[in-house]
């Protein structure tokens, strides 16, 4: 048990001396959805407040709407960071330092996958500090009820994160993954807009929105944010992120790189 | 002998509970009716029919009675509150929108809007006392607390008509901005706040030289100036805030009623019309028009807390203990 908890520790440890030591990473995790509050939502600031959606009681500034989708975003880039990060890692060899390690594989992707979320969750709550100087303020409790909800959400972009970089072969090709992963997941979601605004758009973007599991984590944590419960969209993010971790870890293969090198 | 306990305790707990709930009343302008609002539960739970297209909302000094301004059906209609019953209709003159009660509980000031009158009606006897020439589309009325001064404002005339309540004689005017829609003195009967919905400004005004001592603007981040239109104000009894609905702007403007600095604005629901405190002034409820409801302002917080559905158009609100 020892052992479990030493590799643990010494995983989630490198990821926060990662994080510490990558200032300007912090940063850029914080301004890109700052930027996005402080310039896009006060431009749209009128734009909503037409309606009243759940969890929501009142009419809500477009700020107050696009709180928790930036939170996700932030989860979202770091899920996908992650993925670079173990390509870089295997591309090094760092990766087989690791896995020299005698326990089993799945919990040292599980342990890498929980270092990943616990420091999203600090720049996330970074955000929402700001956020909340900034004038939207959710429950006092919200923001402790959120913390599962959102763990879970940064499990869920880890574990689709790990999944990816199990594909991708080189460094070079991450690119790839901001067109075809990031963008589409973000903007196809109620992260920006909510789905009847959508709907009223056209109807098969508005499936395509409702079938995007990013859309049910940003609704988990929007409403956990407001002190409710959204079973259905609890029951898709665990869905997803058993499947994605289950995937990842199937198809998990650290010789990809070394191979390719050797030959 | 338990079950009888239990029962007693059962009776007693419903006794407090309404007891401690206080109820508003909204006035539906397009669905000729009033909706019942249990504000321990923020629910609506009832709705009650009424005449044609009731817009303003009173209260008797003892919450017993509420008056309507039922203005297609050109009447003054009185609610029993205990039977929810019509008991009376006074004759109101044509087309009432706003009204006051004086201190004395008996004579309500109605503005009709068609006729460029105020009339004068003493509630109990049901006669009218007089009827009073005022400028061109009369709307909002206010009583002094003192009960010297019916004030009055014409829309079209943009003025404010002092009334001496003695004689039951126009005796002042003062010219404040365009469309003046609601006055309100303040607690002491010192000063008078009204709104004028094109003018976009709430005047304060000084009731011993009847002049305006400070003009009010509004300013409000990503709403266009000319969706800026105050109609119903509200000063809270500790004279700390008032509030103005903004109309279109679909804002309430929190005011310093001391400084006459605006503190904050706050999202209501579209097209906000009036307001009515409950009755420990912790809560301040405004009714929305287009959108259809009433939204709940933590008065402490200055944070709107919820949005009910009513009827349609909801234009007046009282609230009784």
């Amino acid at each position: 048990m020892n052992a479990y908890w030493y590799c643990l520790h010494g995983i989630v440890l490198r990821e926060w001396l990662r994080f510490v030591m990558q200032r300007s990473r912090f940063l850029s995790a914080l301004v890109r959805p700052l930027l996005w509050l402080l310039v896009f939502a006060a431009g749209f600031r009128a734009a909503l407040g037409i309606a009243i959606i759940a969890p929501y009681d009142t009419y809500i500034t477009y700020e107050t709407y696009i709180v928790p989708g930036l939170a996700c975003m932030i989860l979202l880039f770091n899920g996908m960071q992650g993925s670079l990060s173990m390509v870089y890692d295997r591309e090094m060899g760092s990766m087989r330092v690791l896995l020299t390690s005698p326990l089993p594989r799945t919990f040292l992707l599980a342990a890498k996958l929980l270092a990943t979320a616990l420091i999203s969750l600090l720049q996330v709550y970074a955000f929402l500090a700001i956020a909340w100087v900034y004038g939207v303020q959710p429950p006092a409790w919200g923001l402790l009820a959120a913390l599962p909800a959102l763990l879970l959400v940064a499990l869920l972009l880890s574990a689709l994160g790990l999944l990816l970089s199990n594909g991708i072969r080189q460094l070079e090709n991450f690119a790839g993954v901001m067109n075809f992963v990031i963008f589409p997941l973000f903007f196809l979601s109620s992260a920006l807009y909510p789905l009847w605004k959508m709907r009223e758009a056209s109807e098969w973007l508005y499936w395509l929105c409702a079938l995007n599991p990013f859309s049910h984590a940003v609704e988990l944590v929007r409403y956990a944010l407001y002190l409710r419960l959204n079973p259905s969209a609890l029951l898709v993010c665990l869905g997803f992120t058993l499947l994605f971790a289950l995937l990842a870890v199937l198809t998990f293969n650290p010789q990809h790189a070394a191979l390719r090198k050797a030959g | 002998m338990r079950l009888s306990h239990l029962a007693c305790a059962i009776a007693l707990g419903l006794a407090s509970h309404t007891a401690l709930a206080a109820t508003a009343y909204v006035s539906n302008e397009k669905d000729d009716s009033i909706s019942v609002i249990d504000l321990d539960t923020l629910e609506v739970t009832a709705t009650l029919e009424v005449g044609m297209r009731p817009r303003g909302l009173l209260l008797s000094s003892d919450n017993k009675l509420l008056y309507i301004c039922a203005s297609d059906s050109d009447r003054v209609q009185m609610m029993d509150l205990a039977t929810r019953r019509i008991i009376k209709e006074l004759p109101s003159g044509a087309d009432p929108e706003q009204f006051a009660l004086h201190p004395n509980d008996r004579w309500l000031y109605i503005s009709n809007e068609d006729d460029a009158l105020v009339t004068v009606v003493d509630t109990q006897s049901d006669e009218v006392l007089a009827q009073i020439d005022v400028g061109v589309e009369p709307e909002g009325m206010a009583v002094s607390p003192d009960g010297k001064w019916a004030v009055n404002t014409s829309e079209t005339t943009n003025m404010l008509h002092w009334i001496d309540t003695t004689t039951q004689q126009l005796v002042d005017n003062t010219l404040v901005d365009q469309r003046p829609r609601h006055v309100e003195f303040d607690l002491d009967g010192k000063r008078l706040w009204a709104s004028a919905e094109i003018g976009g400004t709430v005047s304060i005004i000084d009731v011993a030289s009847r002049q305006i001592e400070k003009v009010l603007t509004f300013q409000i981040k990503g709403v266009h100036p000319d969706k800026v239109q105050p109609v119903g104000v509200k000063l809270s009894d500790d004279g700390r805030y008032a509030f103005v609905a903004l109309g279109p702007a679909n804002h309430v403007a929190v005011v310093d009623a001391k400084t006459y600095e605006v503190l904050d604005y706050l999202l209501v629901g579209r097209r906000v019309w009036h307001m009515a405190f409950t009755p420990d002034q912790k809560q301040l409820l405004t009714t929305n028009g287009v959108s259809g409801d009433v939204s709940v302002i933590d008065v402490d917080r200055l944070k709107v807390s919820k949005s009910i559905k009513v009827g349609r158009y909801p234009w007046g609100v009282v609230v009784t203990p």
